[in-house]
């Protein structure tokens, strides 16, 4: 074969691998959506929603209290996490922009956002649950939100930086001091950034079992009680997954299904906003 | 007029303290981890020292002798097979995106790639325990076996059961998860390449290929370190889809088809179970090690993605 044969040859091999290595990756996102769909949608009934557990063994249970269990822990880890993130990520891009502190910060948050959600689990445990002696609802949320902070932090850290600084300096030319060109004219230049990056969040702790595991633990029962044990749907389907019944795993993969369709539709939703706002 | 400027500027001061404050909470919080973390595991450090809990292959709560030798072990094990069988398909993947793929497909396989990052780690768990690994278990693994078990040295990898619930399976699904975070930063470096420095190598004959080969690559090494690092960093975090497929079975593996355990999987099956103050406690000292592995190697990281971006 002559060099230019040989050459050719190689690339031709080189290319093909990336191709099917984009194969395979394109194989197992359908493999797995394909698992879940045809598990979820055979065992999706209106008494997953409707009824609360049966008794190990016996037919006929839901999941309703995992499901309102799951909503209300993710309702406060947001009503934390949120507020705390987008302050924190208007400083990092204003106040402390060109700060050490602001960038060292803004660095440690990215590396927070690493740590493993276990770990948080085990922290929120020994600060929360054995202070008080009990696994909690609010231990979870406190968890998810320690979870949801750096994220939503480096988001709006990114999106209030997308603001051009001329209409800052208009503002400030209008004699308004710093504070209220933040909050009204950043905060609006930079309200869909905040929004999508906030929804992203949300999906992200949405699907979190690990760090729940130690906080706010499980419950067959349906409770509105936020200080007592609180069952969510990721370790619901953790606990039926691992369990002996047949019924318990089909419960978990119709959860599963409904799970991954919520966190799947929100980051798509997420994207396409981003996509619009920043593309005109 | 002059106390309105007062008032205005009393306003200012607040808010910017305010937003200090959530942004220094950062700082209390991940200084807060460590010192409660390190608190709680004071007496397991005290009962086994460093290097004698992690030389200590031992996990036995009855006899209250715990080391982390056989779960530092299957968490390192697992990760690395993970990191060998994904860096090559991301980089594939990355390839594939920035030189191959249509341009309105872009967007579209981008999207798809990065969903495997979105699906949640209990949902790998779900399907990894019901549908993959019993493939693995039937059909993958026996046939794996009747392949390397005759080749000498190689073959000792492959004994035992093929169950599907073992190091390989749990490194593949490791593996699916982490591809995303490669593929997407080295995707985003591939783009910094300057256009010149691509027509030039195009302009003297080189082949795609080459260009990707010795232009791109080269050009993106400190993005690709960088990724490779934060994908570590996942594989050792990674705990609910580990849980599902792995076993957790405290013991040095020596084949691929063995159970194992990782530090997650022991700290999400036994924390709730701990009875004694010492295996609490050295649960929490196994945390500790797995946060001060990440946040180590997240630091690197971060160190050689700035330098990047800098230059």
């Amino acid at each position: 074969m002559t060099e230019i044969g040989k050459r050719k040859f190689v690339n031709l091999i080189a290319l093909s691998l990336a191709c099917a290595a984009a194969a395979l990756g394109l194989f197992w996102l359908i493999f797995i959506m394909a698992d879940v769909i045809r598990h979820g949608i055979a065992y999706l009934t209106p008494g997953l929603f409707l009824n609360e557990a049966a008794p190990p063994g016996m037919a006929g249970g839901g999941l309703k209290h995992a499901f309102i269990g799951q909503l209300l822990i993710t309702f406060f880890a947001v009503l934390i996490g949120v507020p705390l993130g987008i302050l924190g990520g208007t400083y990092l891009a204003e106040y402390g922009r060109h700060r050490t502190i602001g960038r060292f910060i803004s660095t440690l948050s990215d590396i927070m956002i690493s740590v493993p959600s276990i770990v948080i689990g085990t922290f929120v445990y020994a600060i929360f649950v054995k202070p008080i002696g009990h696994f909690s609802g609010f231990a979870g949320s406190l968890a998810l939100a320690i979870i949801m902070i750096p994220v939503v932090l480096r988001t709006t850290e990114e999106m209030i930086s997308l603001v051009p600084w001329e209409i800052r300096e208009a503002a400030f030319a209008l004699g308004a001091p710093y504070y209220k060109v933040i909050l009204q004219v950043v905060y609006r230049g930079a309200a869909t950034g905040i929004f999508t990056g906030t929804l992203l969040a949300i999906a992200r702790i949405a699907g979190e079992t690990a760090p729940l595991l130690f906080t706010s633990f499980n419950n067959m029962f349906l409770t509105t009680n936020m200080n007592e044990p609180m069952p969510s749907l990721t370790v619901t389907i953790y606990q039926y997954a691992m369990g002996p019944y047949d019924d318990w795993h089909e419960m978990a993969w119709a959860a599963s299904f409904v799970i991954t369709l919520f966190i799947l539709g929100l980051t798509i939703l997420g994207r396409l906003i981003i996509r619009w706002k920043y593309k005109n | 007029m002059a106390s309105s400027i007062k008032r205005e500027q009393t306003l200012d001061k607040l808010f910017s303290g305010i937003t200090f404050s959530a942004a220094f909470l950062i700082l209390v919080i991940i200084v807060s981890i460590f010192i409660s973390l390190f608190r709680e595991s004071m007496l397991a450090i005290d009962a086994f020292g460093f290097f004698g809990f992690i030389s200590n292959t031992a996990w036995d709560p009855v006899r209250e002798n715990f080391g982390a030798a056989t779960t530092l072990y299957g968490t390192l094990i697992t990760t690395l097979l993970a990191l060998a069988m994904a860096v090559p398909v991301s980089l594939g993947i990355a390839i594939f995106i920035t030189e191959l793929c249509p341009r309105f497909l872009k967007p579209i396989f981008g999207t798809a790639i990065e969903l495997l990052a979105a699906i949640p780690s209990i949902i790998y768990g779900m399907w990894g325990l019901f549908t993959f690994a019993p493939l693995m278990g039937e059909y993958v693994e026996p046939l794996l076996q009747k392949i390397f078990l005759p080749i000498p040295i190689i073959g000792k990898l492959f004994t035992g059961v093929p169950l599907g619930i073992d190091i390989l399976t749990t490194s593949i699904i490791l593996s699916i998860m982490i591809t995303p975070f490669i593929s997407s930063i080295v995707r985003d470096t591939f783009a910094l390449t300057p256009v010149q420095l691509k027509e030039s190598a195009y302009g003297i004959g080189a082949t795609r290929w080459e260009v990707v080969k010795d232009v791109m690559i080269p050009h993106a090494k400190t993005g690709i370190f960088g990724s490779i690092i934060i994908a570590m960093g996942r594989a050792l975090g990674e705990t609910m889809a580990v849980a599902f497929v792995l076993g957790n079975k405290h013991a040095i593996a020596t084949s691929l088809l063995d159970a194992s355990a990782t530090i997650t999987v022991t700290l999400a099956n036994e924390f709730t179970e701990a009875d004694t103050d010492l295996y609490l406690s050295s649960l929490f000292y196994l945390a500790l090690i797995l946060l001060g592995m990440n946040f180590l190697l997240l630091a690197i990281a971060k160190t050689f993605l700035a330098r990047k971006g800098k230059g």
